[in-house]
């Protein structure tokens, strides 16, 4: 079977989501990102790609935990399918498969 | 502490309202976060960014499965390919559909273009609009109105005095009549008119040579194209000389381009001055305001209207005839003069006023082809619904697979719009073909104007709106069926759904059927009419006309070389050809009694042969006598001014003439003799008196009734090539000169006949298709039967049987229609046949035999058909 596409930065979401285990949401997954990887992450983007993994069956969501600071609003919790575990490991998988290929004089070169 | 309103405000529209809730919390969450961190400032700006993107033109997510549009170009291929497959598929269907579409079509094109052709009459004139012939006005004793446009002399040089200023042209003119025109050894006989100078520019005639001032020259004649080409052939007729009835000379100086068909002055081969005219009869200027004879045309100024101008000049001639003497009878008319603008001259410029005229065969056949069309229309209509239940689970399927109501929509006015547009280039074709046959038979030179822009608007919008009307009940219906219903197959149609069917069925045969009884009525009077005993012997009677000085004081002469060929068994002259009066008069009494002439009574003088010439059939006393001196004051009478005199036996009573233009004389009635027809054959004859007194305008002659024609002609030729040498020998027969009094309904009848016909296939055409369907649909029904043991002919009564009853409803509509049209048409005619209820019978049940056959047809071979078959498919 042909295996899903993730994006980089699909990738980067998915993960965190799975890092966040039971409490990840839309803030706590960008603030997550921001912290980890140092960069600035839009809202909007990171809660479009919530969506489309979503939509891709790799993420599925629930609604609970509305608190006042949200103004009453419910959170959308997202928790990584079977699938979404799947891709992840797929990913990682062909990364190390790549690792390993590299010559050790090229590793050496890079620092590793 | 809050977030920008704006930006929230803008979320709660445009958010998407799937994921909206949790957006928001937790944006206002980041806030508080992005606040702490970095400070008010650059959290506000973070927050207006992230809603501005999550904005659903840019964070919709989408959809799963896109609809194309409906009218995508691909699904627009795709509607016309199924059309077409569908129209391949049920060839007979289309065949139908389209053949009735395209006649029905073809029909009313040809009615379209006729009705224009009237309708635009004249309108080749450019000074249409402010052209009028001027007319008097009166009541008759009877009360009916009259508009006259024979008119006194005076009449002309009065408004030429005293009105001028309202006028650009006062034109005065002879009435239209054969002349003889010879240039050089040709000698020609053609239609003209002698009229003043500005009509060249008045009718805006297209000059090929020459100019409008053409005939500001007494001694000119302009020359119509056609008349030139005749003429002097290919040579210049620039100032040739013509010879107008051997006296009048004119120099040719100018060559118009022939008037079309369609105008009043089509027939007007030259125009040549009036004062050309009345140099040779000078007594035209001296008439006064009691004799009228003259046309008068007039183009009034831009800056006024006929109404006003009518206003201004009605009473003239009243204020004149109240200061002549003997005028009584005139004055009491209440004649006014009255301005009849061009664009009322061919449709409402008729002498009876009363009549309704040309104008309303106009709009018979514009509704004759209203109603072919709309036959066509009802058989497109009521085949495609009967065939759209065939459809439904077509509808059920497209639907389950993802078809939109609007793509349905599409598809089914694609095939409705494909069938009307082939039928319309079918149509176009027919009338290309028929248009000549057409213009024979209505007497017209129309043509399709392939150039003009309303001629393809009124197309192209006529096909769409019969596309949409024929389309839009599949269209629309059939599209709604909900697909799990119809694909259960619990959409039942229920028996009240072909009842609109059956009443378009009704109103097809209705119009069918009126039209058949129509047709066979019309031809009956004019049957009638022909069979109407004449009252002299038509057959080898030949008429000449004096047309010139040269024929007079030669009758003697003329008479015996004619009786020396030998061929020739009788020659008399006359006043009028016989089938014409062309002397009125009244005054006449007994006894101081006025024997009351109600139109004025034909007063023709004859030669004494006269009745033996024209076979005269004598009621009571005799004929002239040649050599009786005293037969010069005789006078024979025809039944009908007998009948006037009141006497059982009038012959040998004495009867008074005296009119105002000759002095008071007694006569004596010789001899009575049958009715002759001589003006309309479909009215009362006209009261008659004959008397020998010498002015006579006719030679007629009596070819022995064992010669030949073809023989006969060369001799009596001869005699006239040689007595009458500048004169070009033309004759009339009595019998095709009394067949042209038939023309005009013989073309009527002949134009209903073809209507009725076409109307009756098309409706029989739509019922051929419907009992095909029903046939079909019935199939598992009618095997059934078969096996239970019904007969071929009782299946055969089964399926016709509805049709029947259709077509017998029709019949009892139209009947009340037929009758009562018919009875009024009948009012125009004084002498006619009775309504007799044959006619109806024979056409209803016509129709009633044209009906089975066509529905038998299907019925029969499905009632043939082997049960097992039809009981086997599914």
């Amino acid at each position: 079977m042909k295996r899903a596409f993730l994006g980089e930065f699909e990738e980067v979401v998915l993960l965190t989501v799975a890092v966040l285990d039971e409490s990840a949401y839309g803030v706590t997954v960008t603030q997550e990102i921001e912290q980890k990887t140092g960069r600035a992450v839009g809202f909007s983007t990171v809660h479009t790609t919530l969506q489309r993994l979503e939509e891709k069956g790799y993420l599925s969501s629930k609604m609970s935990g509305a608190t006042a600071e949200r103004g009453g609003r419910r959170k959308r919790f997202f928790s990584v399918t079977a699938a979404g575990r799947k891709a992840l490991v797929d990913v990682k998988s062909i990364r190390e498969q790549l690792w390993d290929a590299l010559p050790p004089q090229t590793l050496q070169l890079m620092g590793g | 502490m809050k977030p920008p309103r704006w930006a929230s405000t803008l979320l709660d529209w445009w958010g998407d309202p799937n994921t909206v809730e949790e957006v928001q919390g937790d944006l206002l969450e980041l806030y508080a976060y992005w606040v702490k961190t970095g400070g008010e400032r650059k959290a506000r700006w973070r927050y207006g960014l992230s809603v501005v993107k999550l904005l659903r033109p840019f964070a919709k997510r989408k959809e799963a499965y896109s609809n194309p549009f409906f009218l995508h170009p691909a699904m627009v291929r795709n509607y016309l390919k199924i059309a077409f497959r569908n129209l391949v598929k049920h060839k007979g269907y289309s065949g139908i559909n389209m053949g009735g579409l395209a006649v029905g079509m073809a029909v009313a094109m040809l009615n379209g273009l006729w009705i224009y052709d009237e309708l635009s009459f004249n309108t080749y004139h450019q000074n249409y609009d402010s052209i009028a012939q001027v007319t008097e006005r009166g009541i008759r004793k009877e009360g009916t109105r009259y508009s006259g446009t024979s008119l006194p002399y005076p009449l002309a040089t009065e408004l030429k005095a005293n009105y001028q200023s309202y006028f650009k042209h006062i034109l005065i003119s002879q009435q239209p009549d054969d002349y003889i025109l010879a240039a050089g050894d040709t000698k020609l006989t053609k239609k003209g008119q002698f009229i003043e100078a500005g009509a060249p520019e008045m009718l805006s005639l297209k000059m090929l040579r020459g100019t409008w001032a053409g005939l500001n020259d007494p001694h000119s004649i302009l020359l119509s194209a056609s008349a030139a080409e005749a003429l002097f052939g290919k040579a210049d007729p620039l100032d040739k000389l013509v010879r107008i009835n051997t006296k009048m000379d004119a120099k040719v100086t100018g060559v118009y381009e022939d008037l079309p068909h369609n105008t009043g002055f089509h027939d007007i081969k030259f125009l040549a001055p009036f004062d050309l005219w009345t140099s040779v009869n000078p007594w035209v200027k001296e008439q006064q305001w009691d004799n009228w004879f003259l046309f008068i045309y007039a183009q009034i100024q831009p800056n006024t209207d006929f109404d006003r101008v009518s206003a201004l000049i009605k009473d003239i001639e009243l204020n004149k005839l109240k200061g002549l003497e003997g005028q009584q009878e005139q004055i009491a008319r209440q004649p006014q003069i009255h301005l009849l603008p061009m664009r009322d001259w061919h449709l409402h410029g008729h002498y009876n006023m009363d009549d309704t005229g040309p104008v309303q065969f106009v709009w018979l056949i514009g509704l004759i082809g209203v109603f072919v069309l709309l036959l066509a229309c009802i058989n497109f209509m009521n085949l495609s619904t009967a065939r759209s239940e065939k459809r439904a689970k077509e509808v059920g399927i497209r639907k389950a697979v993802g078809s939109l109501r609007g793509q349905l929509i599409g598809q089914f006015f694609s095939e409705s719009f494909l069938v009307v547009l082939l039928a319309f280039v079918w149509a176009l074709v027919l009338v290309t073909l028929s248009l000549s046959w057409f213009n024979d038979v209505a007497a017209k030179q129309l043509s399709v104007p392939w150039t003009n822009l309303y001629f393809w608007l009124a197309s192209v919008g006529f096909t769409l709106l019969t596309g949409f009307v024929a389309g839009s009940y599949p269209a629309l219906y059939l599209s709604s069926f909900q697909p799990v219903k119809v694909l259960k197959g619990v959409i039942r149609v229920g028996r009240f759904a072909t009842i609109p069917r059956q009443v378009l069925v009704v109103l097809q045969f209705t119009v069918s059927v009126t039209l058949i009884i129509g047709t066979s009525m019309v031809y009956r009077q004019i049957q009638y009419a022909k069979n109407r005993p004449v009252g002299y012997s038509r057959d080898g009677l030949l008429m000449i006309q004096k047309k010139t000085a040269e024929f007079s004081g030669k009758y003697e002469l003329f008479r015996t070389e004619l009786k020396n060929t030998g061929v020739v068994s009788e020659v008399a002259e006359s006043r009028s050809s016989v089938t014409n009066i062309t002397m009125w008069n009244g005054g006449f009494s007994r006894k101081g009694n006025e024997i009351p002439c109600p139109n004025g009574c034909g007063t023709l003088s004859v030669t004494p042969e006269y009745g033996k010439t024209v076979g005269w059939e004598f009621r009571a006393g005799r004929d002239f006598e040649r050599g009786r001196t005293t037969d010069s004051s005789g006078l024979v009478i025809n039944e009908s001014f007998a009948k006037m005199i009141g006497l059982k036996n009038p012959v040998g009573e004495t009867l008074v003439w005296a009119t105002n233009w000759r002095k008071a004389e007694t006569y004596t009635v010789l001899g009575v003799v049958k009715d002759m027809v001589a003006m309309s054959p479909y009215e009362k004859t006209v009261p008659t008196v004959f008397l020998m007194e010498n002015y006579h305008d006719w030679i007629n002659i009596r070819i022995h009734p064992n010669v030949s024609t073809a023989v006969a002609l060369p001799k009596i030729e001869a005699v006239f090539r040689k007595l009458v040498p500048n004169a070009p020998f033309d004759y009339k027969f009595a019998d095709q000169e009394y067949a042209l009094k038939f023309a005009a309904e013989e073309r009527i009848g002949k134009l209903a006949g073809f209507f009725a016909g076409l109307a009756i296939f098309i409706s029989c055409l739509g019922l051929f298709g419907l009992a095909s369907f029903t046939a079909e649909q019935r199939t598992k029904e009618i095997g059934v039967r078969k096996v239970l043991g019904a007969s071929v002919f009782n299946l055969w009564r089964l399926l016709s049987k509805d049709f029947v009853k259709l077509v017998v409803i029709a019949f009892g509509i139209a009947t009340p229609i037929a009758w009562y049209s018919l009875a009024t048409w009948l009012q125009n005619f004084q002498y006619r046949t009775e309504i007799s209820w044959w006619i109806f019978a024979v056409s209803g049940a016509g129709a009633l035999a044209i009906t089975l056959l066509t529905v038998s047809f299907q019925s029969i071979k499905a009632a043939l058909m082997n049960p097992v078959k039809s009981l086997r498919s599914e």
